[in-house]
């Protein structure tokens, strides 16, 4: 994998901002785009153009050819069916779906078992679902290392009530990558189904469904180095079929008179309404960039990033990663000494650092681990160690400002 | 260092050491502000009799604009009446937020030194809540 090449494919990359070269360590919250999925989208818009599904013409014909193609690439880019995968706005409206469709088969009595490391994303719904359906919300510990709590976990599906365990693959805040399939067989074991919020793990790793043995997987594409505004449910064939409707409208119907209505079959049934058409086009065509690098290039440049990563930056004084999970992405979040995160992505900003500082959509998280913000750098395929080491030598500087 | 424009010497030394820190006695009014953003939030404890601020004290737990601002807001405000403090508000929101220069020569004769310290500020959009929150707060305990 040669690095400069694939910076070449990333126009924004060539940017400055405050008049140094952009160095973007923030591609956890979401990963900049290559010319090939640019390109797609701009050409799609520019030749070959309708709605879909529903024109008896040449251009929505082509139109919709494309769109279902995307489905095909994401399909197999998950191990799953094509039927199998819905489309959606992005991993929350995915989850969200579950929560509402899923959900509404579940009955008082019932559990569903979240994580102490979640995304707000996997984390309200459930509620909102708890206090729609009268179910329990049970949310399984972390380890002070970052860790899911295995032994925890196990306890809390062990009465049988679980009915969904909704858990990170992979965590945007400590990097950790959960044990998954441990993790589905446990789940299994005790009768309930698994949701794997793959927005982070998918970016960093292959990801396959059916050998992780999950039910449910979501991720979205924008952090996947394409479009904003599509995301993926992917859910076994049999789930999707008993599940209820998630919102009504166009494409998604069998046939409507003003009595009743019945429903599309799976997919179709899930994509009420025009859906992401360009996006969803893009999203297919960064899976094939994406996988024309290879998940096995990613992993072993994001590893060694990491690896510098975790060399380098301790050396700033007063610095400290927050985790040290047993296995961890490209995402490291970390504080400083006397310096608020909030001051340290503004100084690193006029640098031309883009970080992200905050809570990060995982408040409990924050306050799991006794703090109320952290800094987070993360690493996409164009991040390079100089970038790394410019972060480093800024931090000391920043530091030296505020002490 | 490059882009430390926004921290004036005095916002870095208040951050560093509040002046205004605590809770006042017999206070006629306490509010808490919070960023969810970020979840910075700043507690304001006040004194105020017949319509004057007798005494402001907060405890801020936040980034160092934030420190700042609810240290020299306190410092700003005490002494004044309720209806200049809450002016004082509006016209500190209103440097920040207004994009020109067009309110300068007015932010001059109103505003104290400290408060003007906080200038720079608006030409980073993403960090003026940390120094109006401070404000809000108070808006709130003067009103409420």
């Amino acid at each position: 994998m040669n690095i400069a090449d694939i910076r070449a494919q990333f126009p924004i990359l060539s940017e400055k901002v405050h008049g140094k070269p952009l160095v973007f360590l923030d591609s956890a919250a979401s990963a900049q785009k290559p010319d090939a999925v640019i390109d797609a989208m701009s050409q799609m818009m520019r030749s070959q153009y309708a709605n879909i599904h529903r024109g008896l013409h040449w251009m929505s014909e082509r139109a919709t050819e494309a769109y279902e193609a995307s489905r095909n690439r994401v399909a197999s880019f998950l191990g799953g069916a094509r039927e199998e995968i819905v489309f959606t706005r992005n991993s929350t409206e995915a989850i969200n779906l579950v929560a509402y469709s899923y959900g509404s088969l579940l009955k008082p009595g019932q559990a569903v078992l979240i994580s102490e490391m979640e995304h707000h994303a996997n984390l309200v719904p459930w509620q909102m679902l708890r206090d729609r359906a009268g179910i329990e919300l049970r949310v399984a510990p972390i380890t002070d290392d970052g860790d899911l709590d295995l032994d925890a976990y196990g306890r809390l599906l062990s009465d049988g009530k679980v009915a969904l365990v909704a858990i990170t693959h992979m965590s945007n805040v400590l990097g950790t990558i959960t044990p998954a399939e441990r993790l589905v067989t446990m789940a299994h074991d005790a009768g309930a189904k698994i949701l794997l919020d793959g927005s982070q793990a998918v970016v960093h790793r292959k990801v396959d469904v059916q050998k992780l043995g999950a039910d449910f997987y979501t991720f979205t594409g924008h952090k996947l180095y394409g479009p904003t505004g599509i995301g993926v449910l992917w859910a076994r064939g049999e789930l999707l079929e008993a599940m209820p409707p998630f919102m009504g409208g166009g494409d998604m119907i069998s046939s409507v008179t003003f009595e009743k209505s019945t429903w599309a079959p799976i997919p179709a049934k899930f994509e009420a309404g025009t859906p992401a058409i360009v996006e969803a086009v893009g999203l297919g065509t960064a899976i094939d960039w994406v996988e024309s690098i290879g998940y096995e290039a990613i992993g072993a440049h994001e590893a060694a990033l990491t690896e510098h990563a975790l060399r380098v930056l301790p050396e700033v004084p007063g610095f400290s990663v927050v985790g040290k999970p047993k296995e961890r992405g490209g995402v490291i979040s970390f504080t400083m000494d006397d310096v608020h995160p909030h001051d340290i992505a503004t100084l690193l900003d006029r640098n031309g650092i883009a970080v992200r500082a905050g809570h990060h959509c995982a408040e409990p998280l924050m306050h799991r681990l006794g703090l109320t913000a952290t800094a987070r750098a993360s690493f996409g395929i164009y991040t390079t160690e100089e970038e790394i080491d410019t972060l480093a030598e800024t931090l000391k500087r920043i530091r030296q400002f505020f002490v | 260092m490059d882009g430390s424009s926004c921290y004036d010497a005095l916002i870095l030394s208040r951050s560093r050491k509040p002046e205004f820190s605590g809770s006042v006695e017999e206070e006629t009014a306490t509010v808490q502000g919070n960023n969810p953003v970020c979840g910075d939030r700043v507690t304001l404890s006040l004194r105020a009799t017949d319509g004057t601020i007798d005494a402001v004290r907060h405890q801020t737990r936040g980034c160092a604009i934030c420190m700042a601002s609810a240290d020299l807001m306190a410092e700003a405000v005490t002494g004044r009446s309720v209806t200049d403090a809450l002016e004082l508000g509006r016209r500190f929101t209103d440097m920040l937020e207004t994009p020109s220069s067009q309110n300068m020569v007015a932010d001059e004769d109103v505003l104290p030194v400290g408060l003007q310290a906080f200038r720079p500020l608006r030409t980073h959009r993403s960090r003026l809540r940390c120094a109006t929150l401070p404000w809000t707060a108070l808006g709130e305990a003067l009103t409420q």
